[in-house]
């Protein structure tokens, strides 16, 4: 014990050191007869009423019994409600207003069931059990002297017998072994999923992608799309029904708008377009909800899970919020049978960034 | 018959005319193969102090034990599969539509089971009353001091317990594949893929592909009812064992020592309370359940990564990493070579676990500061620890500014302010509010003190107005009894510490490192004239009590 903080043991009767920095402990202390603040000690114990007359015991008693009883009785009506209530009947209750019928008896013969035993064990411990205080001393953790020394004497004993500290080969191969075996662990982890190889960068749409409107399943037309309303689409090809669907969709949903020529500020993002009809992916750039609430007057798009604004009339820049980049855009026109069509994928990653978007 | 049997069998025989009753007949068969005497000896009547604080590390117990039976039952119709299906079962609006396994289920369990709707609901309410109880757990072991030695490992024990409880939530409200919970998962998505470096690779073998994929939620699945459930319960009794082999802390009062414990025996009064505190809890979360809907994944319909609704929000106890993300604006750098950092996710990221930490490792840092080597087994008062008070209310105050935040657009419509203005005023206040909030309350814990030592020495304001002859009036003081001097008094108080003197008793030069100029620093801080009252001392009041005859 070369720690001179370290004396514990010095004085463990009552756990208390004579550490020089605090002032003393003012508990377990002996203090002087005269001392104003001394413990005087544990209070004596005054009875209550039913320690001292029978007949409130008795009140208590026959309470306890009650509660006992109501449980027993919520619980056949549990039963009860179970067998005889339908499952889809829908009551109005106040203040709950239209609610499960079923649930809620369930609930509250349940709920009141257990309540009751309860309300009752606990009403049984304050008023029938002995309310009289112990005491049990505490015994301090740290080991005596004697103890900590046979047992750093028996560590170093057999240190000895295994002859670790000797066989410097052994020890050193022991430790080489043990740190790769987890390695194998590792390695069985590999096949939880597929390299990222390009797969965020590319959607379902490619050069002559019909437009489908997620609403009516139809191609989009340029007259469909009118000024100040939002068009949610995806590209054709698509079924609801496909096993990755889902995967499709998180990359490839668009929104399409109509702006005035004039009101499109960024004349890269008109070009893009075809009479001022834009198609923007509506998957937030911040980490991925749709951002498909449409201010038709300001022409904002605003993602409702962190409130990213994006400003469509200006190439999708980030208004407000915490997304980090603008909407990519997906060029379109319109085919020779008056229908839009993709030009391309999106030239940028849809969705969330991540590392090697760039 | 041999000798040995017969010895065997002589303590029966000898016990009295008869057999002993059954009871005892099976509890001397378990002694003999598991020794419950001896443990029963030790702690049939172990002492529990009583305390209404200490209820609340049971109300954590008690919804552990309810989450786990009610989820056992859930697991009975949950499919924990993403395999799409079309619904076509008795609730009518989802007539049709589209779905994963996994949400067709959760609306069979609401809509075709009875009585599971109601065990979904307990068990998302006890989820809920889970989490609460332990912030309130911890806050009280923290405002108390009861994490001082030797209870620092129970402690930490305890801070997993927390953000395993975190981790559980998430998981289980992501299983059931609507569309908040499908929102919850893209956004531990979008997190993932911030990662620098690895977090493309990250995300492809957390998901088992691209988002969503189907190999999520039965994964989430197996961490949410075995893989964390299991190391919880395996730190719940080693919580339990450290509580029992510590004993309880008690509050200082006459009796109450440093040395001892009191309160009451385990049997029969702690297990009858304790016991009939479950039943109590249980009764309370039922009958919540049965009157508030919680969660009605049906509301919505399934998840769809292209649909959304607003006021999308987690449960409460993640709506501050939430806010976090709010407030963050949204920083993103391209670096040299074409990378993309994205800060605006990856500081929340960060930011999230360093606050937990900061409460985490607050006790070491106390101990470095004091050096405090002792057992401690007395719960101090808040205010008797000033500076400790004050740092756990600003952290408080830190994690409900981001709490806010996460809830911005629901307070924007609430009181029709815009969510720019709420979200400037948030990211203000996350800087400059826990400062504020810990100047007042250890302003307040001072004040605190200083009445109490006003009670000490002048007793406690009667009501009483008396007329001296003189005419003044004074107020009559009622002088405390031995008892509540004795209480307003038990409490250590730790003297600054201080460098030593520059040079030793030989002329050598004594060397001070920073960080032990550093400690002292703080330590004065701490323990100095602007962090504590002196409480009185004996002497000052005999004085005044003297002083008061003599007059
Ligand atoms: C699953 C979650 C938890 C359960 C079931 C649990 C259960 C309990 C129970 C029943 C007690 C005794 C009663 C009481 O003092 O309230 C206790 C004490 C304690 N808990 Fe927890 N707890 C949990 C989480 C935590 C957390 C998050 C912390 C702190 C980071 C913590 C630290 C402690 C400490 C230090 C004690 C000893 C208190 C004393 O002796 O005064 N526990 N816990
Ligand atoms: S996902 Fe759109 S703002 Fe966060």
């Amino acid at each position: 014990m070369s720690n001179p903080d370290d004396n514990d043991s010095r004085n463990t009767d009552n756990n208390v050191s004579d550490e020089h920095l605090p002032s003393e402990q003012g508990h377990g202390e002996v203090a002087p007869a005269d001392d104003p603040f001394a413990d005087p000690g544990l209070p004596p114990h005054e009875h209550r009423r039913q320690d001292i007359d029978e007949r409130a015991a008795k009140r208590s008693e026959r309470t306890v019994a009650l509660l006992f009883t109501v449980s027993m009785l919520a619980t056949i009506g549990f039963i009860a409600s179970y067998v005889a209530i339908p499952i889809d009947k829908i009551v109005y209750i106040w203040p709950f207003g239209h609610i499960s019928g079923l649930n809620f008896a369930l609930g509250l013969t349940l709920g009141l069931a257990l309540f009751c035993i309860g309300a009752g064990a606990v009403h049984w411990a304050r008023t029938l059990m002995s309310d009289e205080e112990m005491v049990d001393e505490r015994h301090p953790i740290q080991a005596a002297p004697e103890v900590k020394a046979q047992v750093l004497a028996d560590f170093a004993a057999g240190t000895k017998e295994s002859q670790f500290g000797r066989r410097k080969l052994v020890r050193t191969t022991l430790f080489g072994a043990l740190a790769l075996v987890p390695l194998s662990g590792v390695v069985l982890l590999r096949d939880l999923g597929p390299l990222p190889g390009d797969k965020l960068r590319h959607s379902k749409w490619k050069a002559g992608s019909l437009i489908i409107n997620e609403n009516t399943m139809q191609p989009l037309r340029p007259e469909d799309i009118t000024v100040g309303s939002l068009t949610q689409a995806m590209p054709e090809g698509l079924d609801p029904h496909d096993h990755d669907f889902l995967v499709e969709i998180a990359k490839a949903a668009v929104m399409l708008v109509r702006l005035e020529p004039k009101d499109i500020k960024d004349p890269k993002s008109a070009e893009w377009g075809h009479e001022g009809i834009l198609c923007f992916s509506k998957i937030c750039t911040h980490i991925g909800c749709p951002a498909t609430l449409y201010e038709q007057q300001t022409h904002h798009a605003l993602c409702p899970c962190h409130q990213s604004t994006f400003d469509l009339a200006d190439g999708a820049r980030v208004l407000f919020g915490p997304a980090g980049h603008p909407l990519p855009q997906l060029r379109i026109t319109v085919n020779d049978d008056g229908y839009l069509e993709a030009l391309g994928d999106f030239e940028e990653p849809p969705g969330p960034s991540f590392w090697e978007r760039g | 018959m041999s000798t040995a049997t017969k010895t065997a069998e002589a303590p029966e025989a000898s016990s009295s005319r008869g057999k002993a009753p059954a009871g005892e007949r099976i509890a001397d068969w378990a002694d003999g193969r598991l020794g419950i005497y001896s443990l029963a000896k030790a702690n049939l009547r172990k002492i529990f102090p009583d305390h209404w604080s200490f209820l609340l590390g049971e109300v954590c117990l008690y919804a552990f034990i309810i989450l786990i039976a009610t989820g056992v039952y859930l697991t009975l119709f949950f499919v924990p599969s993403m395999a799409e299906v079309e619904y076509h079962g008795s609730y009518g609006p989802m007539n049709g539509v589209l779905m994963s396994e996994a949400y067709a289920s959760t609306l069979d369990i609401s809509f075709e089971v009875r009585g599971g709707l109601l065990v979904r609901q307990i068990h998302h309410w006890a989820a809920l009353i889970f989490v609460v109880g332990i912030f309130m757990h911890m806050m009280r072991v923290f405002f108390t001091g009861a994490f001082r030695k030797p209870r620092e490992i129970n402690w930490v024990f305890g801070f997993l317990l927390f953000v395993l409880a975190l981790v559980t939530g998430l998981t289980g409200y992501s299983l059931p594949d609507d569309l908040l919970s499908g929102v919850g998962i893209r956004f531990m998505e979008g997190a993932i893929l911030s990662v620098p470096i690895v977090g493309t690779y990250l995300q492809m073998f957390v998901f088992g592909g691209e988002f969503p994929g189907t190999d999520i939620i039965p994964r989430f699945f197996i961490a949410h009812v075995l893989l964390l459930p299991g190391i919880m319960a395996a730190l719940v009794v080693a919580h339990l064992i450290l509580i029992v082999y510590h004993k309880h802390t008690h509050y200082a009062g006459p009796g109450r020592k440093n040395t001892n414990v009191v309160g009451y025996p385990l049997f029969p009064v702690y297990m009858a309370k304790a016991g009939g505190f479950f039943f109590l809890v249980f009764g309370v979360i039922t009958i919540i359940a049965a009157t508030t809907t919680i969660n009605g994944v049906w509301v919505l319909g399934p998840y769809r990564p292209d649909q959304i609704t607003s006021n999308a929000q987690p449960d409460w106890y993640l709506g501050f990493s939430e806010g976090l993300v709010r407030m963050m604006p949204g920083w993103e750098w391209v670096i040299p070579g074409g990378y993309t950092l994205n800060f605006g996710l990856l500081v929340p990221l960060a930011v999230f676990p360093t606050m937990l930490m900061v409460i985490a490792l607050y006790p070491f840092f106390e101990n470095w500061v004091t050096k405090d080597r002792r057992e401690h087994h007395i719960a101090e008062r808040p205010r008797n620890a000033p500076t400790r008070t004050a740092f756990g209310v600003a952290w408080i105050s830190w994690y409900l500014v981001a709490l806010v935040a996460g809830g911005n657009d629901v307070i924007a419509l609430k009181f029709d302010l815009s969510i720019n203005t709420i979200t400037w005023i948030c990211r203000v206040s996350f800087f400059v509010l826990p400062v504020l909030v810990f100047w007042a309350t250890r302003r307040v814990c001072l004040g605190l003190q200083r009445r109490d030592k006003e009670k000490v020495l002048h007793g406690r304001e009667s009501g009483v107005i008396k007329k001296l002859p003189h005419g003044e009036f004074i107020e009559v003081h009622e002088p405390l009894s031995r008892e509540q001097l004795h209480t307003l008094t038990a409490h250590d108080q730790y003297r600054p510490a201080e460098l030593p003197p520059a040079t030793d008793e030989n002329g050598v030069r004594n060397k001070v490192g920073l960080i032990e100029k550093l400690r002292v620093k703080v330590s004065r801080g701490y323990f100095g004239e602007s962090g504590q009252i002196a409480k009185p001392t004996a002497e000052e009041y005999r004085e005044i009590t003297e002083g008061h005859g003599h007059h």
